[in-house]
């Protein structure tokens, strides 16, 4: 049985379509990613999932209980750290925890072993308001809290946005443990790179799912060949390529120029030739493995 | 159980760490009560007065000296012609004039009618009648007094005013001020804490988890209970012990009367939290919406019997109105549950009311 099932689910806010007729399964234990800039709806498919709002037209169950019926007793089996900072500022660590611990029937001891790798981190700081913690010590803590009665599927909205990138990290090392203990995690990000730390990824736009696969299945199914393309002036390097004929697509990927060429279509050598005429210097163009950022991008253009 | 109580426990936190709240909450009341109480007052004392004395004899003088001393005047200036009076009014100062006419002894010994006018500035129209009805009653005994010598045939009327002897406009502002604070308090501050969770996001939280509505409204609203009682109780002890306020009813029975009322006004605030989704809402709509009606509508300044009928029918749906009321019949006229049985039932059933739309109403999702 899958942990989570979704089918066609749709939702609207007055005229704006926030989901459209979407349908994926998640298994149980397994970490499901989704993909998708801000605005692609992920937040809304989340309050879904944990039974905070009612969709349009559809079915979803979390655990085989239906999310519009059955609310009371998914919302005892889910952990949610929601998009924003939702603990209470004025009340310590210690005391953030002993709370959700308490209203969801159970104790910070009685759980420990569940959090205690992540605990072991932010208490030092367990006398701290929480209001007063680095963005990184207030996610390890909303995800203590949304863990300590010991869910079955945590659903963790954008739990590393605003955080630096170590700690972005640690927060994802974090996740594999959990999952280790059989937890169904689903989270979701609008960070491309950490696509790949997921077991399976769903790639959201504009409140349709694109694509639905393993990270790899994903970027197997890039259609086009691709090519990394220096110079020492990246920015008219960009116009220029835009204007290089048979070209697909061009996009900035940190220093270098990820360009695309349709399906039986290359470079060649007429490229280098091409910008060497525009005058560009130090040019290195390579062939290179598309990731999932180009395979968002592909799939944005469809 | 020990779910709620984990909420309580949160809650109570949440208030003692906000000093500057917690400082509101129990300033307020004595500082409102200490303001009203010596600010807000009917009795006028030290007015400048002018006196036009056409006839300067010994009556006028006996006159003027009486008013003088009275307690109520102070002269400001005597004025010699007729021509001054529109001159000091304009001066702004002097807010009465007392005029004598010419040969006023003579007069009232010869015809028994002597003339006197009183010119009142009738810009502030309270104080104008005031003043002028104590200077009619300065006159009125002076010719009592003279009468008392010559003819025996005389109605003298004597006044007993029961239950506030002195007049004191303080005994009216303590019940007031326990409606309008308790309503505050009360309204106020639970529904900006059930708003304030909705604001920061942490209502999600909640409502994810396996706490019923009722708990979270009620684990809301228990803290400010005891803090609305508390206050109820500084106004009482600041009423008797600075103002002299008496309680001559059953002080348990007032204490009982004001936890209701905090209730109704608790479950109030809950209904407004209810229907708004941002602090800034709640508080306009309990300022104004609550706040307003509870000082106008509810008897507390101005007498229920003078106004509009239609805003008389507004009146009586005012839970204030009726508060004031049982609290005026304990405290100064020392009645018990018998007399004011009708008066809790309108506030029970208020209460009863409002927790029922709000249990109704409370959204166990976020849209």
């Amino acid at each position: 049985m899958s942990a989570i099932l979704v089918e066609h689910i749709a939702k609207h806010f007055g005229t704006v379509k926030a989901l459209d007729d979407i349908s994926f399964s998640v298994d149980k234990g397994e970490l499901f990613g989704f993909i998708g800039p801000d605005g692609a709806g992920k937040t809304t498919l989340f309050r879904i999932l944990t039974t905070l709002i009612i969709p349009d037209q559809g079915k979803a169950t979390v655990n085989g209980l239906d999310v519009v019926k059955d609310y009371r007793k998914i919302r005892q089996d889910i952990g949610y750290m929601p998009g924003r900072f939702s603990l209470y500022s004025d009340l310590s660590v210690e005391e953030n925890l002993n709370f959700y611990a308490t209203v969801f029937g159970t104790t910070v001891a009685g759980n420990y072993d569940l959090i205690r790798d992540i605990y072991v981190q932010i208490e030092p700081f367990k006398k701290r308001k929480a209001g007063k913690l680095s963005g990184g010590m207030k996610q390890k803590l909303a995800l203590c809290c949304a863990l300590i009665h010991k869910p079955s599927v945590l659903v963790l909205d954008e739990p590393t946005t605003g955080v630096d990138a170590v700690s972005r990290l640690e927060f994802w090392e974090m996740l594999k443990r959990l999952k280790e203990s059989g937890i169904t995690i689903v989270v979701a990000t609008p960070y491309m790179d950490e696509a790949g730390l997921c077991d399976r990824i769903a790639l959201i736009q504009d409140g349709n799912i694109m694509a639905i696969s393993t990270p790899s299945e994903v970027i197997k199914k890039y259609p086009n060949s691709l090519y990394s393309v220096k110079s020492d002036d990246i920015f008219s390097l960009l116009n220029d390529l835009r204007k290089f004929p048979d070209v697909h697509t061009v996009f900035a990927f940190g220093q270098a120029a990820h360009v695309s060429f349709k399906p039986g279509q290359s470079a060649g050598s007429s490229l280098q030739d091409y910008l060497q005429a525009k005058g560009h210097s130090g040019i290195i163009i390579s062939p290179v493995q598309a990731n999932i950022e180009d395979c968002f991008m592909e799939l944005m253009i469809k | 159980m020990k779910r709620f109580l984990g909420f309580v426990v949160k809650e109570f936190y949440h208030i003692f760490r906000d000093y500057r709240t917690l400082l509101i909450l129990f300033g307020l009341p004595a500082i409102q009560l200490l303001l009203f109480g010596f600010v807000i007052t009917n009795e006028i004392k030290n007015a400048k007065i002018a006196i036009l004395d056409q006839s300067r004899d010994e009556v006028t003088r006996r006159i003027s000296e009486k008013v003088l001393s009275s307690g109520y005047f102070i002269l400001e200036k005597n004025l010699r012609s007729s021509g001054e009076i529109g001159q000091v009014f304009r001066q702004g100062n002097v807010k009465l004039v007392l005029i004598f006419g010419p040969d006023f002894a003579k007069n009232l010994d010869k015809t028994g009618n002597a003339k006197v006018q009183i010119i009142g500035d009738a810009s502030d129209p309270n104080t104008a009648n005031i003043l002028v009805n104590y200077i009619q009653g300065i006159l009125s005994n002076y010719i009592i007094s003279l009468n008392a010598e010559k003819i025996p045939l005389q109605i003298i009327p004597e006044v007993r005013m029961l239950y506030n002897g002195q007049m004191k406009g303080v005994y009216m502002m303590v019940p007031g001020l326990m409606a309008m604070l308790l309503m505050l308090i009360s309204a106020l501050m639970t529904s900006l804490s059930i708003t304030k969770e909705k604001e920061l996001g942490t209502m999600e939280l909640l409502l994810v988890s396996p706490l019923k509505p009722v708990q979270i409204i009620i684990g809301k609203v228990f803290p400010y209970v005891f803090l609305a009682f508390a206050d109820a109780c500084i106004i009482i002890i600041l009423g008797n012990t600075v103002f002299g306020v008496p309680v001559v009813g059953s002080v348990a029975l007032l204490l009982a009367e004001s936890f209701l009322f905090i209730c109704m006004a608790l479950s109030l605030g809950i209904l407004i939290s209810t229907i708004t989704n941002s602090q800034q809402i709640a508080m306009m709509i309990s300022l104004v919406a609550l706040m307003l009606p509870t000082i106008l509508l509810s008897g507390f300044i101005f007498p229920v019997e003078n106004m509009p009928l239609v805003l008389q029918w507004f009146c009586h749906i005012m839970p204030p109105k009726y508060f004031i009321t049982i609290i005026k019949s304990i405290m100064l006229q020392g009645n018990g549950f018998r007399h004011i049985a009708f008066e809790t039932g309108i506030l029970a059933g208020f209460t009863l009311l409002f927790i029922f739309i709000s249990v109704k109403k409370f959204r166990i999702r976020l849209a």
